[in-house]
Parts: C-alpha cells; sequence; structure tokens
C-alpha cells in the first residue's frame, strides 16, 4: 500500500530573521541542505521542484525565488516542476508534489518557500516595488476602501464570530500567548520574549478585533518540505511521514463575497478521504498568520463545532504542550516568524518524529494535522508516522 | 496632503460598477435570465450559465453584515479610525460589498446596521461608500 502513497522524507529550514542580509537564494539553499542531510539524500536524487507562489516580480519580498529559478541555480536534474500563486494555498506545492511522486512524473520533490519580506522591505533599492497608478483584479474590490492588509479582510470573519458565537479577546488571545509559550522553547523562533495576557489586552488595535499580537511579523527565511514517493523509500534514511490525507476544497474563491473562510469546506473533506478522524489527531499545527485563522481552523476540522473554537481554546489548557490537542508547537506564525505555511507542515514532520527538542509533545504522537491559508485559500494535511 | 483612495483600472467588465455614481445609480449586473446577481462584474452568470448579463440599478440600501474598524495607517497620511465594511445590499442575494461606512463615529457601527449608499468622486471613478440611516 505504502509504494502509492507520498511521504515526506526531508525537511529543513535556514535561520529565521527579520533583514537578514544573507541572499534569499542562499537561505533557500541553507533549508535545501539540512533537508537533504535529514533525508540522507543528495542534490542528484532529486528530479522535482515545487513551490508557492513562484517568483512574484512585482513583491520580491514575498517571493524572492522561483522554481526555474533554483534548478538553475542548483543544478537540480528536473524531470517535473511547479510554482505558481492560483494554487489551494502554499501547501498547494505539497500537494502538488504528492500528486507528481504518486503518478510516477518524480520520485523526490524538493517543495519550499521562502520569505524575504522583512529584508525587502528593508532594502527598497534591492527589492523595488514597481509603482502602480491604478488598482485592478480582486484589489480593486479592497484597495479603494483602504482594506489594503489582509488583516483588515480576516477581521471581517473574526467580527462576525465575536458577534454571532460571542469570541472573546481574552479567548482569541490564547492562540497569541501559547504561540508565544511554544515559541520560547524553539531555538529558531524570531519571538522568543514572554507574551502575557494584559500586554496582549492592551497592545493596540490594528483592525478590530485584531490587535497587534494578532498579526503575524514579516520574516525572513526559507522553508523545505522533500516529498518522496512511496518506492522510493529505500533511498531516505529518515522516517518517512506518510500524507494520509489531503485537501483544499473551496466554496467560493473570494476573499469578498465569501460568507466563510475556506478552512471550513477543506477540513470537512479531509476527513472524507480517511479512517481516521479530528479524535485520532495528537497535534495540530494551523495556519495562524491572523490568530482568527488558526481558530477558524479548529473549528473548520472539527476539532470543535463552528462557533465553539473561542471556548475550546479558551485558558489555552487544552491547546499547550501538555493539553489534549497541543497546537503550533513551534509557535507558530506568530511566535516562530511568518514562514507562510511551510512552517506548519515542517512542525509537524518534527514532532511525528519524535524530533521537538525541549516543545517535544509526550507519548509518541503518531498523527498530526497540518493547514494552510485564510481566507479563500485553504490546505490540509493529514501526516501520520506508520 | 490628505490620503487618496485608490484609483481603478476601468474596463469594460468593471465600469458600470466605478461610473454609476455619476448618476447616482449602484450597479450590480444581473443576469436576464434567472436573475441572480453576479459581483465582481463578469460576463457571464455564475448560477446558470447564461450570457445574457447587464448591469442593473439597485436600491443602494442595506444592511452591515460584517466590519471592522481600522486604526492601523497603512500610509503615513491615512486619517484613522475608519470602518471598512462588508455590506448586505437589499435585494440583491449572494452579494457582499466591501465599502466604507462614514459619517459617524467609527466605533458606533454595528453588524445588522442599516446603510445607505452615497457616492465618492475622484477622476473617473464613483466610489460607493456607506452612511447609517438616519434612526427612527
Amino acid at each position: 500500500m505504502s509504494a502509492s502513497h507520498a511521504f515526506i522524507t526531508g525537511i529543513g529550514q535556514s535561520e529565521v530573521g527579520v533583514r537578514l542580509e544573507r541572499h534569499p537564494l542562499l537561505l533557500t539553499l541553507d533549508a535545501t541542505r539540512e533537508a537533504l542531510t535529514e533525508a540522507g539524500l543528495s542534490i542528484e536524487q532529486i528530479d522535482g521542484v515545487s513551490t508557492y507562489p513562484g517568483r512574484s516580480a512585482g513583491m520580491l519580498g514575498f517571493s524572492p525565488v522561483g522554481a526555474d529559478e533554483l534548478i538553475d541555480a542548483l543544478g537540480i536534474k528536473a524531470r517535473w516542476h511547479a510554482g505558481g500563486m492560483e494554487l489551494t494555498s502554499q501547501f498547494g506545492a505539497i500537494t502538488a508534489a504528492a500528486m507528481a511522486v504518486r503518478t510516477g512524473q518524480a520520485r523526490h520533490v524538493l517543495c519550499y518557500r521562502t520569505v524575504y519580506e522583512a529584508a525587502a522591505m528593508a532594502r527598497p533599492e534591492e527589492y523595488p516595488i514597481p509603482k502602480r497608478d491604478r488598482v485592478d483584479g480582486y484589489s480593486q474590490w479592497f484597495a479603494p476602501f483602504g482594506a489594503i492588509s489582509a488583516v483588515t479582510w480576516t477581521a471581517q470573519y473574526a467580527m462576525r464570530h465575536v458577534k454571532k458565537y460571542g469570541l472573546t479577546r481574552e479567548q482569541l488571545a490564547q492562540i497569541a500567548l501559547t504561540g508565544r509559550k511554544h515559541a520560547m522553547l524553539n531555538p529558531r523562533a524570531l519571538n522568543r520574549s514572554p507574551l502575557t495576557m494584559d500586554e496582549y489586552l492592551s497592545a493596540r488595535m490594528i483592525s478590530s478585533p485584531l490587535c497587534l499580537y494578532d498579526c503575524d511579523r514579516y520574516s525572513d527565511a526559507s522553508t523545505v518540505i522533500i516529498v518522496s514517493a512511496g518506492d522510493a523509500l529505500d533511498e531516505v534514511q529518515c522516517t518517512p511521514i506518510r500524507i494520509a490525507a489531503m485537501s483544499g476544497t473551496v466554496e467560493r474563491h473570494s476573499w469578498d463575497q465569501a460568507e466563510w473562510m475556506a478552512c471550513y469546506s477543506a477540513g470537512r473533506d479531509l476527513w472524507s478521504q480517511t479512517d481516521y478522524g479530528p479524535e485520532d489527531v495528537h497535534t495540530a499545527q494551523l495556519y495562524d498568520g491572523f490568530s482568527f485563522q488558526a481558530l477558524a481552523w479548529l473549528e473548520g476540522l472539527g476539532f470543535c463545532g463552528a462557533g465553539e473554537g473561542g471556548r475550546f481554546v479558551e485558558g489555552g489548557h487544552r491547546i499547550g504542550l501538555e493539553g489534549d490537542l497541543p497546537l503550533n508547537t513551534f509557535g507558530g506564525q506568530l511566535g516562530a516568524g511568518r514562514l507562510h505555511g511551510f512552517g506548519f507542515a515542517h512542525e509537524a514532520v518534527t514532532q511525528l518524529r519524535g524530533l521537538g527538542g525541549e516543545r517535544q509533545i509526550a507519548d509518541q504522537p503518531s498523527v498530526a494535522v497540518a493547514a494552510a491559508g485564510g481566507g479563500p485559500l485553504a490546505t490540509a494535511l493529514l501526516l501520520t508516522r506508520d | 496632503m490628505t490620503y487618496e483612495r485608490a484609483l481603478v483600472r476601468l474596463d469594460a467588465n468593471n465600469r458600470p460598477f466605478w461610473t454609476g455614481g455619476e448618476n447616482g445609480e449602484l450597479r450590480i449586473m444581473q443576469c436576464q435570465d434567472c436573475e441572480g446577481f453576479v459581483h465582481p462584474p463578469r460576463p457571464v452568470c455564475r448560477h446558470c450559465l447564461s450570457e445574457n448579463v447587464t448591469p442593473k440599478a439597485v436600491a443602494g440600501t442595506g444592511e452591515v453584515y460584517s466590519f471592522s474598524v481600522n486604526y492601523q495607517k497603512w500610509h503615513p497620511d491615512m486619517a484613522v479610525p475608519f470602518v471598512v465594511a462588508r455590506i448586505a445590499l437589499d435585494g440583491v442575494p449572494g452579494v457582499l460589498l466591501t465599502s466604507n461606512v462614514i459619517g459617524c463615529d467609527p466605533e458606533s457601527v454595528d453588524i445588522g446596521d442599516r446603510v445607505t449608499v452615497v457616492f465618492e468622486h475622484r477622476e473617473d471613478v464613483w466610489y460607493p461608500l456607506f452612511e447609517l440611516e438616519a434612526a427612527n
């Protein structure tokens, strides 16, 4: 059975920082080297490359390294590659790779997400943003109204939750506080100082009900996930982690027209593909570019009912390292930095292998969910150590 | 210098929406076959795939479906706080319009508040904004 499945083998990550000087291609190389070493693979064995969203000429900080460029720069003999933004989310790069290895297009696909937003903002002469005199595409429905950041778009869903279900700031805070607590145990995390409830509650509002600590922070880093074919596992030297199910269903692909975020449809669909259910999951690594997105993922994946996310995380015990469902054990993006999705898969694999060090959860977890995306973007991965 | 609203690149699809305010009209595309509404404006009905889609002047009233009070200055000249809201328009099922609720204390706005469209004009663009209906 395993031959027909896709597995995560190597994982790697560069230094995570703010305003790094190291070139983004070299950060990608750092993460690649670590992933290859871990998997026991050489660069010659990589025959596929997959990324999200590909090189973004208009926003170099958002995505400075394209798949084609990486293939050429590292001399990769790629039989298959892909890079694009019109995917189900950041994890669309991983689900595409899983399909590639399952259909024999490649044996070992290097999937990566490199971000350089903090450095690019600090050095606009090196990473210029082309000036636009007019807005078009989907930004025309937001930008003219000062809804320039995804925080304001996400806040629309969060406020609806506040008013309809009674979500409190103290409840929502648990996503940020728990993330920070876990980040303090992660040597690579960006934010490693303590965060208290008082500091959270007195932080300035950005876009209500989301305050400063509900938002992740621009970071510079690269994360690599190697996806390998089931019949290529004899070539690796690490514990393979199976992609037991994956989903990315969207009911309405729109930030402004969808009544609710796509994590609900993608979450439901994940369980329709497997005999596992939410009760079998030992840890959840859920996208928290904004705290509310992780709360919505908890609901969407059925860990609690719609509208119950606030009560589910209340007090923080359930989602702590010793709780029933340890959440974002590396710190999430709120604690560890804006790795843009890939950090969640990286951590799920780390925990399933028992390599979390100080932040390792007990009792040898064998089932994890990793999810990426907010708004109309959503991809969920069910990962198992068989 | 004050912060100016972003200008929109007008094209065949979005021109009726962004210029309707010149005639005091909020125009949303409607299918002439199934009467479903299509927004963002496109030349095909997303409900029945009919290509018989034309702009329709709608009532311009509605209610606040959700909102956020934005406090962050995304530009140094931006005046804050202001309200970004999603408006559920009367008689236009399935469409939510993101806009601003203006002319009131930003912190007084709530879900369910009744609103009416007003237009702000800059160059060739008429922005549909919303004011709270007078309480009665």
